[in-house]
């Protein structure tokens, strides 16, 4: 497994209650990245959804929550304590403010969704729509 | 499919900007045949009083959630409620007003438990043209209300047990929204400062 050079990468996951809602890759780049890879991705992120739950702070965007090796993971949680997390690593340089945007265009995006009746709150989204306007946002703001 | 006919789907609609623009309000006539209609399909569905206010609970709860989300957004300050009284206030206040037009008229806290909580309104839009029959004995149809706030509730954070009673009080009644919190709300809400 790489320890010495992270992978590059820039996964974002919607965690409900009990399991992942959504996920996906926004990374551009064309060469595939190694399982090992993938699985280390994932790895970080949920062990940082244990820091999130601890946190105590009224606001929906908690900024990093969690930093291992070069792999930093943002998080915004929203009123219905549904987790968006962004892993992403300290080489790519994301400015703050950029993440901040992605998310809150994501957040009232999630919000719309979530208004139509016939979704379950708090179950998978398997909605095409929604995944394509996540990447473009993903596009727009983290590229 | 209307999806080959129409390119724009909810994702593509405005969240909506406020309460007070016209297009945002529902006749309450509307509103009570649903709900009519919607007691009547579970009535028929069961065979107590108490799976019927369960039903009827359980409807409320998804709308709860989903108001919470779309409630928070609204408000357009990107925070969220981790204080109880706070979170109370929250329903009380705009969850209230925004459902129902007007703030719940008062929030109390019991005296005997200090887990227990009321919110009290005059005139539940839910049972405000409904009449009981004596053979339902104790059925309040507010249950729909008590899984409303239960969802949200839930939803933040502070799982909590609702039940609605009415109670006399001099020559009127009014609905009471019991509120029960789950003892992990009451132990967390005593460490957090501020």
């Amino acid at each position: 497994m790489t320890s010495s050079s992270s992978p590059s990468s820039l996964l974002f996951v919607i965690v409900g209650s009990n399991e992942p809602l959504f996920e996906v890759d926004l990374q551009a780049s064309s060469q595939p990245i190694s399982d090992a890879a993938t699985r280390q991705s994932y790895f970080v992120l949920h062990s940082a959804l244990d820091l999130v739950e601890r946190s105590a702070s009224n606001q929906m965007y908690l900024k990093i929550v969690d930093k291992v090796n070069q792999q930093q993971v943002s998080t915004f949680l929203t009123a219905g304590n549904i987790k968006l997390m962004l892993l992403h690593n300290v080489h790519q340089n994301k400015s703050e403010e950029a993440i901040r945007q992605f998310f809150q265009d994501v957040y009232e995006l999630y919000v719309k969704f979530s208004m139509n009746p016939f979704y379950a709150y708090d179950t998978p989204i398997i909605s095409e729509a929604f995944d394509t306007r996540v990447r473009a946002l993903g596009r727009k703001y983290l590229s | 499919m209307s999806r080959f006919l129409s390119n724009s789907t909810i994702l593509d609609r405005p969240v909506g900007r406020s309460q007070r623009s016209a297009e945002q309000n529902v006749s309450l006539s509307a509103f009570s045949y649903l709900f009519s209609e919607m007691v009547q399909y579970h009535q028929s569905r069961v065979d107590s009083v108490s799976a019927l206010e369960h039903r009827l609970e359980a409807a409320g709860y998804g709308v709860g959630l989903k108001v919470l989300e779309l409630l928070a957004y609204r408000a357009r300050d990107y925070t969220r409620q981790t204080k109880l009284m706070n979170m109370l206030q929250f329903v009380s206040t705009t969850a209230w007003k925004a459902l129902f037009g007007k703030a719940a008229d008062s929030l109390e806290k019991s005296i005997d438990h200090a887990d227990e909580f009321m919110i009290v309104d005059y005139a539940p839009i839910t049972s405000t043209s409904v009449s009981v029959p004596a053979d339902l004995g104790g059925l309040s149809v507010d249950a729909y209300i008590s899984g409303i706030i239960a969802g949200m509730l839930q939803g933040a954070g502070f799982p909590a047990r609702v039940t609605a009673h009415t109670v006399e009080e001099g020559d009127r009644k009014k609905a009471v929204f019991l509120v029960k919190f789950a003892a992990s709300v009451m132990s967390r809400d005593a460490t957090i400062i501020g």
